[in-house]
Parts: structure tokens; sequence; C-alpha cells
């Protein structure tokens, strides 16, 4: 939008500029979100600067699950009670708290930063499964739970770790596909509904 | 004429980008339209009534609102998903090299509907193959065929004299072969086997009934897939992106045979 043609203070062009770089934010909800600064108190503004500097300087990638943690090792990796046999395999760390939020899992993670997308020319080198490798080595671990996402780059992904991974002797599993909850049987695709009566259970 | 507010068409997913929160832009290819590109809203929640008909490789039926720059899809019913395309990693990728090639050789909205058939068939095709490579080949030029880019291998493309059955060159950037004469003056050309020619020709000008019969050993399967890869990198002036893939995926395999071969029993 034309901000240096319009007399607009510096200070409050250079955040609306700011806030308009990130994502789901356009022009005008930058301009709400500057104005509505302006009239914020003082501490308000450093505590909401200070946050952002903070998150920047402390968070950090756990060096073995690649976890966005504020220590090295994460929680996760860290906690003695977890189940160290096994390892879920998710693409961004985002994809955890869900899983997490289930208190149905207790064993570790490993997040790849991404996903196989041969179109886009996103290869396994870019992603941290060498590092996923490496860990399997040590013996400890009988499980690896594929939580790649339900799509083509997901599945791709999933059958590509599954061909490294099984060779090691080690059981490699896929989360399981079916409908969603709230979900509607008119709707559901071919590939869901085929999966689901395969693997369908006793009432 | 006025054009309907919401129309239906059958559809190849290509590709599909994220947009914003839950939406995503679909890429399209449909017999009557071409290459299109259109909104699906909410894809990526789970449960979406849209999100597992239009992933790629999938045969669907679609139908679209107009929207101010896309077209909004509103419905979708699969009509193929190709099952065993998405269970099995080689097929997946082959599938999706061809996707690619077609989404970067065609523009949109451009009705092109021997190349929307021929990317049908190599699906079908695909899914009972245990080696897609030729299928690839073969694929690659009936594409450049329905593109207008079919490579001359009947005559040399500098002199017009009828090839012979000797070793002779191939020439990308003039699009086609060139007899040793021609051949030798031109550095930018690529020594072309006798048996390379042969299958090249075959491939371009017989239907896949016949083409599905030819069987070659892995070193000509070689060379011509080079040739044509030669080729295409030449038209689209850059590298197709899941040849890399494809080359990562053929080299692990390798090593993973290998390595069980010379694992101690």
């Amino acid at each position: 939008m034309g901000a240096d043609s319009i007399p607009i203070a510096e200070p409050i062009a250079r955040l609306i500029a700011e806030f308009n770089k990130l994502p789901g934010i356009g022009p005008k909800t930058a301009q709400r979100l500057t104005y509505y600064l302006l009239r914020v108190s003082n501490e308000g503004a450093k505590t909401l600067a200070e946050a952002i500097l903070a998150m920047k300087e402390k968070v950090s990638l756990c060096s073995i699950c690649f976890n966005i943690a504020d220590s090295d090792p994460c929680l996760i990796c860290r906690n003695e009670e977890r189940d160290q046999t096994k390892i879920c395999v998710v693409e961004e760390p985002l994809d955890i708290i869900p899983l997490e939020r289930t208190k149905k899992y207790k064993g570790l993670y490993h997040v790849l930063h991404g996903v196989i997308t041969p179109t886009e020319g996103v290869g396994p080198d870019k992603l941290k499964i060498k590092e996923l490798l490496h860990r399997l080595q040590g013996g400890l671990v009988t499980e690896v739970i594929l939580a790649t996402n339900p799509n083509l780059e997901g599945e791709t992904t999933a059958m590509y770790l599954q061909q490294l991974i099984s060779p090691l002797g080690i059981k490699v599993t896929r989360l399981a596909r079916g409908l969603p909850f709230g979900g509607d049987l008119e709707y559901a695709d071919d590939i869901t509904l085929t999966r689901a009566l395969e693997e369908r259970r006793e009432a | 004429m006025t054009t309907p507010r919401v129309y239906k068409t059958e559809a190849i997913i290509l590709k599909r980008i994220n947009l914003g929160e839950a939406d995503r832009i679909m890429t399209l290819y449909t017999p009557q339209l071409g290459k299109i590109k259109a909104i699906a809203k909410g894809a990526r929640r789970p449960g979406s009534k849209l999100g597992g008909h239009i992933e790629p490789l999938t045969h669907s039926l679609i139908m679209l609102a107009r929207g101010r720059n896309f077209d909004i899809i509103t419905q979708t019913q699969t009509i193929n998903s190709f099952l065993p395309l998405r269970n099995d990693l080689w097929r997946t990728t082959w599938g999706l090299y061809a996707c690619e090639l077609v989404d970067s050789f065609t523009e949109e909205r451009l009705a092109n509907r021997p190349i929307f058939d021929l990317l049908l068939n190599t699906f079908n095709w695909l899914c009972e193959a245990n080696n897609g490579e030729n299928i690839l080949r073969y694929f690659e030029l009936h594409l450049l065929n329905y593109l207008g880019y079919r490579p001359q291998l009947r005559q040399c493309v500098t002199c017009n004299s009828p090839l012979q059955p000797i070793p002779n060159f191939f020439s990308p950037h003039q699009g086609g072969v060139l007899c040793p004469n021609c051949g030798l003056q031109e550095p930018v050309a690529r020594p072309l086997s006798v048996n390379a020619l042969k299958v090249l020709r075959l491939w371009q000008n017989s239907d896949y009934t016949t083409a599905r019969r030819i069987r070659i050993n892995p070193q000509l399967a070689s060379e011509i897939e080079q040739v044509m890869r030669e080729y295409i990198r030449y038209l689209l002036e850059r590298e197709v992106k899941s040849t890399a893939w494809l080359d990562k995926l053929r080299q692990e395999t390798q090593r993973i045979v290998v390595d069980n071969l010379t694992k101690p029993n």
C-alpha cells in the first residue's frame, strides 16, 4: 500500500510494514494493530517487545529430537519417565502439540522439519532423516511411529522412511487412517473409506 | 455469450499449494479447459468434505464457482484415486514426475484434450507396472508430440538426409537427430546409438500396447533417459524438480540391494 506517499510518521509506517510481513496479516490489520499499540502503556509495549526478543534468544532446536525447546535436550527428551523405546516421527514441531494433548503417547518424538516434496525439489537431504537414523543406532528403540500427514507428501515420506528403517529390524508403524470425528460418510473420500473398512474393529 | 457462474468438470489434480490457514490453491488439468488453478477452501482441516478428493494423482469430478482471481472449488467427487499408485513409493514418484511435466509445459486455460487422456492413461499403466521407466519415456515422447515439440527421428535435422542405421547424434536445441557428418560439426550434440534411435522411433510411432512389449537393457534405458532429459531440460530451460528425487531413490535402492547381497548370512 502506498504508505510512502501518505504523510504517516516514520516509526508508525515502519511498524505497519513489520506487521504486514506476518502470516495472515493484511495491510488493514497491520494498521489496526499499530494504532492499537500506540494507545498501549509503555510497559505493555515493552513486555511485548521483550517477549519477542526472549523467544528468539532462548528458544532453539533440541539437538536430539529437533523440537523447538528452551533447553537442550528438550523437556521431552530429558524426561526419563517417558518410554525411551518408541519414537514418533512428525513433520513439524507444531504436530507434537495435538499428539501430546491426547495424553495417550508417552514415548519420544523426532521432528523432520518438512516432508519430501519431489515437485518442489525437497528431498530427504533437506530433512532431519540422517539424524533419525543416527538415533536408531543405539539399539534402544524398538518402534518408530510414522505420524506424517495423511496426504501424498506425508505418505511418500512415510514409505521412504519405512524402506530405510525396516532393514534395521525395528518395528515401523503408521498412524491409522479412518473417519474423522464429527465427519460425514457422504463426504468421505475413497482412500479413507477403503482404509476404514479394511481396518474396521469389532464394535 | 454469458458464462455460467458455476460449472462442472473432470480434472486430474497436478499440484497443490497451501494458502492461509486451511485453504489450498489447486492446479488441475481438465479435458475442456486445459490447466486451471482453483481455490479449495478449508481443504486442510480434518473432516473437510473437499480434502481427500483433491489430493495430487487423483481423477475427480469437480464443481467450481467463478471467482475474481481464482475459481472456487465447491464440490468434489473422486472418480479414480489410483490406489496402487499411492501405495508404492516408486509409482508415486513416477506419477508425480508425469504431473510436474504436464504442469511445466502447459499454459493455463489452453485446452489440449490428448494431453489429458495421455496423463490419465499413464496413471493407469503405472498402476500395473513394476518398472515405470519405459512408461515415462513413452509418456514424454507423446507429451512432446501433443505440445508441438515432437523430436525429428527420421532424417537429419540439418541436411535432411535419411538417417542410416549407424551411430548418430542427438541435438536438443535442434529438436532431433543429426547424421554423423552434421553431428560432428555440432559441438553440443550427444552421440545416439542405433538401438536407442530404434526404440525412440518405435515408441514415438506406436500405441501403448505395442510399445509396452519392448524389453530393453538397463544401459539402453539409461541412454534414452539421458537423451530425453537433456531435450526436456533444453525446452523448459530448467531441471525438472522431481528428477532429483527419482535419482536419489534409484541410488538408495541400489545401495540397499548391494547391502543385502554383501550381508553375511
